[in-house]
């Protein structure tokens, strides 16, 4: 059984002269010239205004009391805010989060209270002279603890926040949501398996460390207009929750308006609203005056989204032929004091957490928890890089207890086409035992390599990724697209280029359509006064569901060219077509005429009147075959994710047995991106995915004291890779299994490369060492220490 | 105090208080955006500027110390078209979000001034002062290579 899909991209075709090439990034000579702009980058002018936040030291508190007086009359102090002033809910999915701590904090690092004034350092200086009384409470600082019996409740009025509806919130405790998907009889597969495989993983928190840190820039001006320069994945979502959140003062979203120029790198981290309120709504009580916000690298790690931890209880079971019958999987979500976001990644993990494996009977929990943490949320991955580490390390595990090759174990349970998912849908076209082909034969699978150094031994390792898309079933995507005077092309989307290369992409795929070269093409940044509508750049969704927005409007537009062409010479639009720049016709290949000619000022008729007039198109897209509506207590009936990007990662590393130590020598990676519009981009993803995700499993580790306070919080301490820590080869490798409703059969690769890195290093380290470790990181340390106390173990069996 | 720099060629003289960092003053008060603020604190090497020749972190810089010195940044290299190294970068797709490429561009083209040949290890140790999220780096490294005339063994 397959997916109808309403739209299906007219093109797939062989003879594709712009899609499928390598073109060099359309925002390439801005980035490489020092052109490009980022936020902080825009000057302002005299009247720039600076801001600082006072944050909380304690984990969970109740705020007694907040005296201002000092810091109001502190030199180049112009305004001072609290919660008081702004006294709104707001959130993404559920409305749990206040602009300003308002009784309580409940995570160290979060704002109480702010000040703008004429320099930062002023700022800085009288944010330090306002005096919060606290009283302060016992912190739960692990999901564990926090659904104990009689722990205390971080939301007491959980019960009475506004979610979106596909959320379940477990009144008086602190699961903020519960998803649970039940398929089949688990109890009866687990006693009729030949084996059983039972244990649990933990995952920690991590940081998304994108180079630039958050910066808004937010001003109300003398005619009550508010406008936010932000560096963000998602103007619109921002621009819509800031006029939700301050509607009580009157603003409407034609009053509210987002400005996003370059964003130097987002990973979810951008997404949402986080400390751009703060920006915005400071800005709402001090009239025609600019003022920017600008987080410290240190601010960076501890009051934005972090990546929640999960602690995953795993079960499954197989039959002696290698068939895997039944998956139980237990997400216990780290996901800290707010989850107005993350309680979307526990709902996405929740309904994909049997990984890209067809299992018919499946009981999966995915409990979103809060804790005195700083709020979880969309971290690249979305919850699958987490869940990926035990379930991809449990498969190694299952098949070796069977006495069957890991990969041939895989390329068994393989989802394929048409497989029933989790949740009642059917998988869509893929690719993933050509990929598994592939990454084993990169890595010479099977092929037991040794070391020429006697301190040192080889491992190989290979793991599986699948990843849905995860938003609302009505997120949409819209574009705009006129032509210029010369026959050049302006688009405007409000897709964010977060580095991914998405102005490239879609670029490329008018110049599919429209026989416009890619270097004719400019696509801008968002604005949302001028820009249309796109939900957010995140979910790798937007070179599929902008795409089509853009190849949409290209159609449209090439319908008015002909239309022009067939009103002044009376050819059959179905015997039209472009070719470089030029229409032509098939029944007459004496015609051609050039865009440059027409596009703007018309053809004039014999009678010497004018046809035509400027070219310009929209095109917007929403999948309309998706819905989130399911059964609470079984996940059953909905149709929630629009399709899955499947692949399969391989290492070979080699391991200094005393230290420890790991280089990876080699890596494979092999993705189904459905078609790649740009090969060199999906070949920067794998590279640039895989090399984040192995650092989440080699260096980096998020520390947090018993007060709940971050203790790394800086690149000196929170190990991110430099050029030194990468592989010694990575092998991108693209599989086009073509997705019948992408532009050209493409779909998103953007999150999955880092999916299943951790994993597959998990396995490589025991297929060198015989050692398994289940909780991340998997650093020298660690690895050095597992390796010493199993060889104890080892040395006593031997006496 | 009163300062007087050359910024990619242009004579300046600047009034500097004595805790001015020269990342802030570059950017503020010469109008020279590319050296970017990303820690403050000289990990991540994004305020990367050439000082007489050599890259030095703008941002644990004082700007008296400026002084009679000589700064250059991506906007002075690439002034009359992109040199050799930015054609090549840009060619490979070398950089995604681009923050950290103007950084990346003077250290490794300090690099190549002082090892025209340099191996993938002097590249990877080159640029191992400047954290790009991005790329995997691998991108950047083989057009620095490729600058470099394909790569010393």
């Amino acid at each position: 059984m397959t997916t109808t899909y309403p739209f299906e991209s007219e093109a797939t075709g062989d003879e594709l002269t712009s899609v499928g090439t390598p073109a060099v990034r359309i925002d390439g000579l801005d980035k490489i010239s020092g052109a490009a702009q980022f936020v902080d980058d825009i000057d302002f002018g005299p009247g720039l205004l600076h801001a600082a936040v006072v944050e909380s030291p304690h984990a969970y508190a109740r705020i007694v009391s907040i005296d201002t007086s000092e810091a109001e009359a502190a030199s180049g102090v112009v305004r001072v805010a609290t919660g008081a002033d702004f006294p709104y809910k707001f959130g993404m999915y559920m409305e749990d989060r206040y602009i300003f701590a308002q009784d309580y904090v409940r995570f160290v690092g979060e704002q109480v209270a702010g000040v703008v004034a004429r320099s930062h350092r002023e700022a800085v200086q009288a944010a330090k002279l306002i005096k919060v009384e606290y009283e302060v409470l016992r912190p739960l600082l692990d999901p564990k603890s926090a659904v104990a019996d009689g722990a205390d409740l971080i939301h007491p009025d959980l019960a009475n926040y506004t979610h979106v509806p596909w959320f379940f919130p477990e009144a008086d405790t602190n699961i903020a949501h519960w998803r649970r998907v039940r398929k089949g009889d688990t109890e009866r597969a687990f006693a009729e398996a030949d084996y059983v495989l039972e244990d649990t993983y933990h995952v920690p928190r991590y940081a998304h460390c994108a180079i630039e840190p958050h910066v808004t820039v937010s001003k109300l001006d003398h005619a009550d207009r508010l406008t936010v320069w932000t560096a963000s994945q998602s103007p619109h979502t921002q621009r819509h929750l800031f006029a939700e959140a301050l509607a009580p003062l009157g603003f409407t979203h034609k009053d509210v308006r987002v400005i996003t120029p370059y964003v130097g790198g987002g990973f979810g981290g951008k997404a949402g609203v986080s400390m751009e309120i703060i920006g915005a709504a400071m800005a709402t009580l001090v009239k025609g005056r600019p003022i920017k916000l600008r987080w410290t690298r240190e601010q960076e790690f501890y009051n934005t989204y972090q990546r929640q931890g999960v602690v995953a209880e795993l079960k499954v079971g197989v039959m002696n032929d290698g068939t895997i019958t039944a998956v139980e999987h237990k997400l216990y979500w780290d996901a800290g004091a707010y989850v107005e976001y993350g309680a979307n990644v526990v709902n996405a993990a929740g309904l994909s957490a049997t990984g890209p494996y067809r299992v018919p009977n499946i009981t999966n929990d995915s409990l979103c928890i809060y804790t005195n943490l700083p709020p979880g949320g969309p971290y690249r991955g979305f919850g699958y890089s987490e869940f990926h580490f035990g379930l991809e390390s449990h498969m190694d595990r299952l098949a070796e207890a069977i006495g069957m090759d890991a990969v041939a174990f895989r390329r068994k349970n393989a989802i394929v086409e048409g497989d029933e998912l989790a949740y009642g849908a059917h998988m869509n076209p893929s690719g993933l035992h050509e990929a598994i082909d592939k990454t084993a034969a990169a890595i010479d699978w099977g092929v037991e390599e040794q070391s020429d150094n006697p301190n040192t031994v080889i491992g190989k390792g290979m793991a599986l990724f699948w990843k849905a898309p995860a938003m609302p079933p009505n997120a949409s995507s819209a574009s705009f697209l006129k032509f210029n005077e010369d026959g050049s092309i302006n688009i405007t989307v409000s897709g964010m280029e977060l580095g991914q290369g998405y102005l490239t992409v879609m670029a490329q795929i008018a110049s599919e359509v429209l026989a416009v070269p890619v270097d004719k093409i400019r696509v801008e940044t968002p604005d949302t006064d001028r820009n249309p509508y796109e939900w957010q750049t995140v979910a790798s969704h937007v070179t599929w569901s902008s795409g089509l927005a853009v190849e949409k409007a290209a159609v449209e537009a090439r319908a008015k060219i002909f239309d022009v062409i067939h009103q002044v010479y009376g050819y059959e639009e179905g015997s039209l077509y472009l070719e470089d720049e030029e229409v032509k016709c098939k029944t007459d290949p004496s015609f051609s005429k050039q865009l440059r000619d027409f596009v703007i000022d018309g053809i004039q008729t014999e009678e010497g009147t004018w046809r035509g007039g400027p070219i310009i198109a929209s095109g917007k897209f929403m999948p309309e075959f998706t819905n989130a509506n399911s059964d609470p207590a079984t996940g059953q009936g909905g149709h929630p994710n629009v399709h899955y990007t499947v692949g399969a990662t391989g290492v070979v590393l080699e391991i200094d047995k005393q230290t420890g130590r790991i280089w990876v020598r080699k890596a494979a990676l092999a993705v189904d991106a459905g078609r790649a519009i740009n090969p060199d981009l999906v070949k920067g993803q794998i590279t640039g995915g895989l090399v984040q995700g192995l650092a989440t499993v080699l260096y980096e580790d998020m520390r947090f004291d018993e007060g709940g306070k971050m203790m790394n919080p800086t690149f000196t301490d929170y190990k991110i890779p430099t050029a030194f820590d990468i592989p010694d080869e990575i092998i991108p490798i693209i599989v086009e299994v073509p997705q019948p409703d992408g532009p050209f059969g493409a779909r998103g690769v953007g999150e999955h490369t880092m999916i299943a890195a951790a994993p597959v290093i998990a396995n490589a380290v025991y297929n060198a060492l015989g050692v398994r470790i289940t909780s991340m990181p998997i650093t020298q340390e660690r690895v050095a220490m597992s390796y010493l106390e199993q060889s104890k173990f080892e040395d006593k069996q031997e006496e | 105090m009163q300062l007087r720099t050359t910024v990619n060629g242009e004579d300046w003289t600047l009034d500097a208080a004595p805790a001015d960092v020269l990342l802030d003053v570059l950017r503020e008060r010469v109008g020279v955006k590319s050296p970017k603020i990303g820690c403050e604190r000289g990990d991540c090497g994004s305020c990367t500027i050439i000082m007489d020749g050599r890259t030095v972190r703008s941002c644990l810089v004082l700007a008296v110390e400026a002084d009679g010195h000589e700064i250059t940044t991506v906007e002075g290299i690439g002034y009359d078209g992109l040199n050799e190294l930015q054609s090549l970068m840009l060619g490979n797709n070398s950089f995604q979000c681009g923050f950290c490429a103007p950084a990346i561009v003077l250290a490794a083209t300090e690099l190549l001034e002082h090892n025209p040949n340099p191996s993938r290890h002097d590249v990877q140790e080159a640029l191992a002062g400047n954290l790009c999220r991005c790329t995997g780096y691998e991108p950047i490294i083989e057009a620095v290579l490729s600058a470099g005339g394909g790569g010393a063994e």
